[in-house]
C-alpha cells in the first residue's frame, strides 16, 4: 500500500464468519424478559410519547379536531394552524430538520432513535411484553412451540394473538383518526357504518402493526429500514455504542461465584448468553459491532444483573466508544457534530421564519386570453383579469385590491370583497388605462389584495397590461 | 384495428407470455444451491454465483403472468376481442356521468321548478352560474361578461333581443344570428357621412348640423325599419338601441361610419347540443342576475 491516495485495508473478515446460505430460514428468536435501568428509561420516556400518540386525535381545538390532516379537503389542521397545499415547503422543511436531528443525535450518541423511540422498537417491545404475559417466559415459550398442540398451546396462542390484535386495532384506528375525525371514525365503525375508504384503512393499518411488530420485528430493522443501512456512515470512533469490553471480560468462562477467576486466566465475562438471549435481534453483542445492533441496551441491563449477582462491576457491555475501548476518552466535541448542529440549527431558524412570516393569503391573476385588449369609445384600453383569491385564514376579513405599475389605471368593478375564513373566491375585473401614457404595448401590472381591518394580510400579484402596437 | 394489426397483437402477446413463462421456469431449477458454481463473471475480483432466483419472487412472477392472462381474458387487450365483460372507455365514462346525473338530479330539477327571475340571486346557483360562464360564454363575453368589440356587454342594462328572462334563455337555447345589411353602395359615401352626422347629433355628440339633417331623412328611409323610428332598437328583430350611447362595434365616427358602409354579422352560438336543460337554466339565471 505505498499509493498515498488509498485507504490502506486489511481484511478484516474473521475466519470463523462462514458464507451466508441466500435461503436460509428465518430463525425464530425468543427474548428473554428483562429489567433495568435502560428498560425503564425506555419506559418512561416511551410512555409520553405512546399516550401522546394516543390522545392527540382526541382534542379539540377551536370546534374542531387539533390535528386533523384532512386529505380531501387537501388542508392539514394542527391546532390553531391551517396548512394548505401552498405551504408544502414547510413540510419538506420539516423533513429536512428531522433528518439532520436524527443524523446529529446519531453522530452523538448512535442509534438512540432505534432503540428508543422508533414505532417499530416500541410496538415490537409492547407485542413482547404482551407475548410474555400470555405464553409465559422465553423458555417455557420454547418449551411449548416445540411441543404439540394441546388445549393449553391453543388459548394461550389464542390469547396472544387476539391481544396482538386489539393493539394493532387500537394503533391502526389512532393512525386513521389523524386523517378523519375521528369521534366520526370509532362510532361509524362500532355502527359498521364506517365508508369503504375509512374501513379499508383501518384494516390497512391494524394489519401493518400486527404483521410489523408481531411477525417481522426485527426483519424490518435487518432487511428491510433505509436508516439501519446508512447509519454506519454517521458513526465515527466516538459514537456512543453498545459494546462489550473484551479487554475486561476474556477469557470468558462459567465459574463458580467468589472464587479468583483471575488465577484460573478467566476474564469477567461468565458466558451466561443472558445478553444474546434477550438481544431483540438475535445477536451476541460480545462479536462487536453489528449492523443489527438497533442500540437497545437490553444485553446492557442483562449483563448488569449478573455482573450484580457475581459482585463484579457493572458495565462489561455498556455505552461507550471506540476511543474508550482502546483505551482513550471520548472526544464529545467533533466537527462532523458541530456541522450537523450548524445545519440543524439553521433549518429549523429557516423553518421558523418561514412558519412566523406566514400570510395566510394567497393571490393569482389570469388575464383573460380570448381579448389581448379592448378599445373603448372613450379611447381607453381595457384588460379582463380573473383573480384568484385565497383567504387561508380562519377569519372573515374584508379584502380590498388595488393596482399598481401603470400610470393612472383604475379598476372596472368591484374592488372590495369580503371572503369567509377558508374560502377561495375568483374575482373577475377590467383595467382602464390611457393609451398615451403607456411607453410599451406591454407593461407589467401588479395587483395586491389586502385586508382592510389587518394591512399585514396582504398578497400579491403580477401580471401584464397590454395595448395595441 | 385491422385484422392483420389484430393478429399481430394476439400473436406477440401470446409469445411474449409463453416464453416470460418458459424462462421462469427453466430458471426455476429443483437444485436450489449450487455451491461452488458461479455465472463466470468477475467485477473487481467479485464473483457472481449461479443461484436460482429466491422462490418468493418466483411466486411474485407467477401472480403477475396469471393477473396479466386473467386480465387479457376480462379486459379489452388482445387485440379486436372485447374481454368478456365487454368494457369500454366510452361506456364507463357513460356510466360516470349517469352516475353524476343521479346524484344531481334532486338539487337539478329543485331549480329547474323554480323561475329564473327566483333563483337568480341564489348563492348557490351564482356560484355555478359563474362557472358555466367561465368555461362557456367568457372567451368572447370577458371573464366579467362585460363584452368587447363585437361582444355585448351582459351585465348592462342595453339588451340587443331583450333582458326578459325568457328571451335570455331562447338565446342561449338557439343562439342568435344578427344582420346588418352594407348601406354603402345604396346611399353612396355621402349618405354614408350623412347617416353617420345623423347618428353622433342623435347621441348628443357633435356632428355637422347640415349632414345631419340630411342624415335624419335618410335615417327615416332605410334605417327606421328595424331599429325604429326613435332609434331606440327592435329587441324583435336584434336590433339595437341607437340612441343610447352603447356601440357593440365601436362609436367613433369611423367605426359608426363603417358599420352603415359595410353591414354587421353578429353570431351568439347555440348552446342546447352543448349544455342540459338544467345548465342552461341556471346560466340563465346568473346572465339575468348580473346587472341586478
Amino acid at each position: 500500500m505505498s499509493d498515498p491516495d488509498l485507504i490502506d485495508v486489511q481484511d478484516i473478515a474473521p475466519a470463523e464468519v462462514a458464507e451466508m446460505d441466500p435461503y436460509q430460514h428465518r430463525e425464530k428468536i425468543y427474548t428473554r424478559k428483562i429489567e433495568g435501568f435502560f428498560q425503564r428509561l425506555r419506559l418512561y420516556t416511551g410512555w409520553p410519547l405512546l399516550l401522546g400518540y394516543l390522545l392527540l386525535p382526541w382534542l379539540n381545538w377551536d370546534g374542531r379536531q387539533a390535528i386533523l390532516f384532512d386529505l380531501p379537503a387537501r388542508k392539514f389542521h394542527i391546532f390553531g394552524l391551517t396548512l394548505w397545499p401552498q405551504d408544502f415547503p414547510l413540510l419538506a422543511f420539516m423533513m429536512i430538520i428531522a433528518a439532520f436531528a436524527l443524523f446529529t443525535v446519531t453522530v452523538f450518541a448512535g442509534r438512540v432513535w432505534c432503540g428508543y423511540t422508533c414505532p417499530q422498537t416500541v410496538w415490537t417491545s409492547i407485542f413482547m411484553w404482551w407475548e410474555q404475559k400470555s405464553e409465559g417466559s422465553r423458555n417455557q415459550r420454547i418449551k411449548r412451540d416445540n411441543s404439540g398442540w394441546n388445549l393449553d398451546k391453543i388459548w394461550r396462542k389464542l390469547l396472544k394473538h387476539s391481544g396482538w390484535l386489539v393493539v394493532a386495532f387500537v394503533t391502526g384506528l389512532t393512525f386513521v383518526g389523524y386523517f378523519y375525525p375521528v369521534k366520526a371514525l370509532v362510532v361509524e365503525l362500532a355502527s359498521f357504518s364506517t365508508g369503504i375508504q375509512q374501513f379499508a384503512w383501518t384494516a390497512f393499518f391494524t394489519c401493518a402493526t400486527y404483521i410489523n411488530a408481531g411477525w417481522l420485528r426485527e426483519k424490518v430493522c435487518t432487511h428491510m429500514c433505509p436508516y439501519a443501512r446508512f447509519q454506519s456512515v454517521m458513526f465515527d470512533q466516538d459514537t456512543l455504542i453498545v459494546s462489550y469490553d473484551p479487554n475486561r471480560g476474556e477469557t470468558r468462562g462459567s465459574r463458580k461465584r467468589g472464587i479468583d477467576y483471575a488465577a484460573q486466566g478467566l476474564g469477567d465475562c461468565i458466558d451466561c448468553e443472558l445478553c444474546v438471549q434477550v438481544c431483540p435481534t438475535g445477536i451476541d453483542i460480545r462479536d462487536g459491532l453489528q449492523y443489527e445492533c438497533i442500540g437497545c441496551a437490553l444485553c446492557i441491563d442483562a449483563c448488569d444483573s449478573v455482573m450484580e449477582k457475581m459482585s463484579y462491576d457493572t458495565g462489561l457491555i455498556r455505552y461507550t466508544s471506540e476511543h474508550q475501548l482502546e483505551g482513550g476518552t471520548t472526544h464529545w466535541i467533533r466537527p462532523r457534530l458541530i456541522g450537523y448542529l450548524l445545519v440543524f440549527a439553521l433549518m429549523t431558524g429557516l423553518f421558523s421564519y418561514q412558519l412566523l412570516s406566514r400570510v395566510p393569503l394567497e393571490l393569482t391573476v389570469i388575464r383573460d386570453r380570448s381579448q389581448l385588449y379592448i378599445t373603448t369609445d372613450s379611447g381607453a384600453i381595457e384588460n379582463i383579469y380573473t383573480l384568484h383569491l385565497v383567504n387561508m385564514d380562519k377569519d372573515s376579513h374584508q379584502f380590498e385590491i388595488t393596482i399598481s405599475g401603470v400610470k393612472n389605471a383604475n379598476i372596472v368593478g368591484e374592488t372590495v370583497h369580503a371572503l369567509n375564513g377558508g374560502e377561495v373566491r375568483e374575482i373577475s375585473l377590467r383595467v382602464s388605462a390611457r393609451p398615451e401614457v403607456l411607453n410599451s404595448p406591454s407593461s407589467v401590472l401588479t395587483f395586491e389584495a389586502q385586508a382592510t381591518e389587518r394591512p399585514n394580510l396582504q398578497a400579491r400579484s403580477e401580471s401584464r397590461f397590454l395595448k395595441p402596437l | 384495428m385491422t385484422s392483420f394489426w389484430s393478429a399481430w397483437v394476439i400473436i406477440l402477446t401470446s409469445i411474449t407470455i409463453i416464453i416470460m413463462t418458459w424462462v421462469l421456469i427453466a430458471n426455476k431449477r429443483a437444485e436450489r444451491r449450487t455451491g461452488e458454481r458461479t455465472t463466470g463473471h468477475v467485477y473487481d475480483g467479485i464473483e457472481e454465483y449461479d443461484n436460482a432466483i429466491p422462490t418468493w419472487w418466483f411466486w411474485m412472477f407467477i401472480i403477475t403472468i396469471v393477473w396479466g392472462v386473467a386480465y387479457l381474458v376480462v379486459y379489452p387487450g388482445m387485440g379486436n376481442f372485447p374481454g368478456v365483460i365487454g368494457w369500454t372507455q366510452i361506456d364507463q365514462h357513460d356510466r360516470s356521468v349517469a352516475a353524476a346525473d343521479e346524484k344531481y338530479r334532486a338539487m337539478r330539477d329543485r331549480y329547474l321548478a323554480l323561475p329564473v327571475e327566483e333563483i337568480a340571486v341564489d348563492p348557490a346557483v351564482r356560484k355555478m352560474g359563474a362557472r358555466m360562464f367561465s368555461n362557456n360564454c367568457a372567451q368572447c363575453h370577458g371573464s366579467d361578461a362585460k363584452g368587447s368589440y363585437g361582444f355585448p356587454n351582459l351585465a348592462d342594462n342595453d339588451w340587443i333581443y331583450g333582458g326578459e328572462a325568457e328571451t335570455i334563455k331562447q338565446t342561449l337555447i338557439g343562439g342568435r344570428q344578427a344582420a346588418m345589411p352594407a348601406w354603402g353602395s345604396i346611399i353612396g359615401d355621402q349618405g354614408v357621412s350623412e347617416t353617420t352626422a345623423y347618428m353622433l347629433s342623435l347621441n348628443g355628440r357633435q356632428a355637422d348640423p347640415e349632414l345631419a339633417a340630411a342624415g335624419e331623412s335618410k335615417y327615416a328611409t332605410y334605417c327606421a325599419a328595424c331599429h325604429g323610428a326613435d332609434a331606440g332598437g327592435n329587441t324583435a328583430m336584434g336590433a339595437p338601441n341607437l340612441s343610447n350611447g352603447i356601440w357593440l362595434y365601436g362609436g367613433t365616427e369611423a367605426q359608426i361610419a363603417h358599420s352603415i358602409r359595410a353591414g354587421r354579422n353578429g353570431v351568439m352560438p347555440a348552446f342546447a347540443e352543448t349544455l342540459s336543460e338544467d345548465k342552461i337554466h341556471i346560466l340563465t339565471a346568473y346572465v339575468y342576475g348580473l346587472n341586478r
